[in-house]
């Protein structure tokens, strides 16, 4: 569904991604996994159109979106849980939900994917009038994934959903992963926590330095020496 | 009590002259964090449409009002798509200095094409506006009530605006958090150029406004109330709506008061003097917090 071939992004004189590749087909779950600085934030932003690249194609099912704004990007069905969660912090959890739907006129269908969003996270429906910049870090997380839903997409990206939460609440934003990736959408992740994601996932690609270096299933780079030495921690 | 009284009255008009314009900066300060040094050149340029409204098409207040801050909408994104738009990417300070050349050049261009005289608005509509009602000593002109509504009447406007309509959402959402916007599939320019139209249009209705109230436009009219208008802005704290609403409101009113008692000599330093202490005392503005966000 999703095919990236021969990625080049500069940062001025810094060459942040080196001919990446990388495909996900429909219904998988994807991760992308490697150390700080390793190029995985700028591969999403990247794919998403906030950052040109200076090479390379990045096609939906079939079409060059590569020069496409951010914009149709989304409308054609891509949708980015950015880094950090940039959840809109002066605004409500209800507005925040609301302009993940921003370019939907169906009125029903988005009433109806709130429904939805408020099931799989009770807790912003109980915030949904307070806001969000008040909300935890865990509460944040999963309103940008909520948000992010909102556009009904056919393909989420996730930088780091794990980032800064406690284990117990790591485990249930990967069970909430799952079911969305259960109920069809397919997914790309991002992960520090390359034990969960290479668990998650049905396959995975590792990138260092701009560069992908290795790439196998799930379960098969989990048992790579290699990777257990590098990101495993052990 | 009278004098007091007839004080306020003043001071509400003057400070809602202030609020209009202080809208303009803070909201594009809001969302691009440029000091649109322009901007009091548009309220100017709103004035001049004004009179040539009214003197040569010989309209009326309100029609010369609605042409003045239609022609300044056009403006305004004109500047923005001209000027600002190729440096979406430069630094602060280059962006800043465009607006100080974007300013001078519509003072002196204005200067160039209508001569530095001041001028005044046809005798007729002055005197029907400057009528009104009378309480003993207090004096409550027409042009006055007018001031007032129309502000009024615009800030409503621009809450339901800002707060309702999806525009108004992407206003919001561009001006905390630019890349997490673009995610959402708002398009950031427009959504820029619809913040320099409602900014403009605000500032072209006080230009038009102050021309009538004061009777008397020149090309540099705009300086001294834009300044005032900025700290206004600042007062309130800078990129929030309702502070510039508060801030043109107490800088009307301080300012007036000051000239009501017999210092009218120190009204423009007390303004400065406010800017500051806001600077010294609360940096970010009456209503402004430092946000921090969780990471
Ligand atoms: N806007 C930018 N300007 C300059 N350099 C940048 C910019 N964004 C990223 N970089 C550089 O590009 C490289 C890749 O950064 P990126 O954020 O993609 O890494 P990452 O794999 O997401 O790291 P992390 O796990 O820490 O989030 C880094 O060396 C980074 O310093
Ligand atoms: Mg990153």
């Amino acid at each position: 569904m999703l095919e990236i071939r021969d990625l080049n992004v500069y940062f001025g004189v810094i060459h942040a991604l080196k001919g990446v590749s990388l495909t996900v087909n429909d219904g998988e779950i994807v991760t992308l996994i490697g150390a700080n600085g390793a190029g995985k934030t700028t591969t999403l932003r990247t794919i998403s159109g906030l950052i040109k690249p200076k090479s390379g194609t990045i096609s939906l099912d079939g079409a060059d979106i590569t020069g496409l704004p951010a914009k149709e990007r989304v409308r054609l069905g891509i949708s980015h849980v950015p880094e950090g969660r940039r959840v809109f912090p002066a605004m409500t959890v209800l507005e925040n939900l609301e302009l993940g739907a921003y370019l939907r006129r169906d009125k029903q269908g988005i009433a109806k994917d709130l429904n939805k969003v408020y099931e799989h996270f009770p807790i912003l429906y109980d915030r949904r009038r307070q806001s969000a910049g008040t909300l935890s870090g865990g509460e944040q997380q999963m309103l940008a994934i909520g948000r992010a839903m909102m556009s009904r997409p056919r393909i989420l990206f996730l930088d780091e959903p794990s980032m800064g939460l406690a284990p117990l609440l790591v485990q249930e934003i990967f069970n909430i992963i799952k079911s969305i990736n259960e109920s069809g959408t397919t997914i790309l992740l991002v992960e520090q926590n390359a034990s969960m994601a290479l668990k998650t996932a049905d396959r995975a690609y590792v990138l260092e330095t701009g560069s992908i270096v290795i790439s196998g299933s799930g379960e098969e780079l989990a048992q790579s020496e290699d990777i257990k030495k590098a990101y495993l921690g052990g | 009590m009278d004098q007091f009284i007839q004080q306020i009255i003043n001071g509400i008009s003057l400070g809602s002259i202030y609020a209009l314009i202080a809208l303009g900066y803070t909201m594009v300060y809001g969302i691009i964090k440029l000091i649109n040094f322009a901007h009091c050149d548009v309220y100017m340029l709103g004035a001049y449409i004004g009179y040539y409204c009214m003197t040569f098409l010989h309209l009326g207040v309100v029609p010369s009002l609605l042409i003045a801050m239609i022609l300044c909408t056009l403006l305004g994104v004109l500047i923005e798509k001209i000027a600002y738009k190729p440096l979406r990417n430069a630094t602060r300070i280059a962006v800043l200095i465009t607006a100080i050349g974007v300013s001078l050049f519509l003072e002196y261009g204005t200067m160039y094409f209508v001569s530095p005289q001041v001028r005044t608005f046809p005798p007729h509509i002055v005197k029907s506006m400057s009528a009104g009602i009378k309480l003993g000593n207090i004096n409550l002109t027409f042009m006055q009530l007018m001031i007032v509504s129309v502000t009024v009447l615009l800030m409503v406007l621009l809450q339901l605006t800002v707060k309702r309509t999806r525009i108004g959402k992407a206003m919001r959402a561009v001006s905390l958090d630019v890349d997490a916007a673009e995610l959402m599939g708002i398009n950031v320019d427009t959504t820029i150029s619809f913040t320099f139209a409602l900014g403009s249009a605000l500032a072209g209705a006080a230009g038009v406004l102050v021309g009538l109230y004061y009777n008397s436009i020149n090309p540099l009219m705009g300086l001294l109330p834009g300044l005032k208008a900025f700290v206004a802005a600042v007062f309130g704290g800078i990129g929030i709506i309702p502070g510039a609403m508060i801030g043109g409101y107490f800088i009307g009113m301080v300012e007036t008061f000051v000239a009501g008692y017999g210092y009218s000599m120190y009204r423009d330093a007390v303004v400065f003097a406010i800017l500051i202490l806001i600077l010294i005392v609360k940096p970010a503005g009456l209503l402004g917090r430092n946000v921090r966000e969780k990471v």
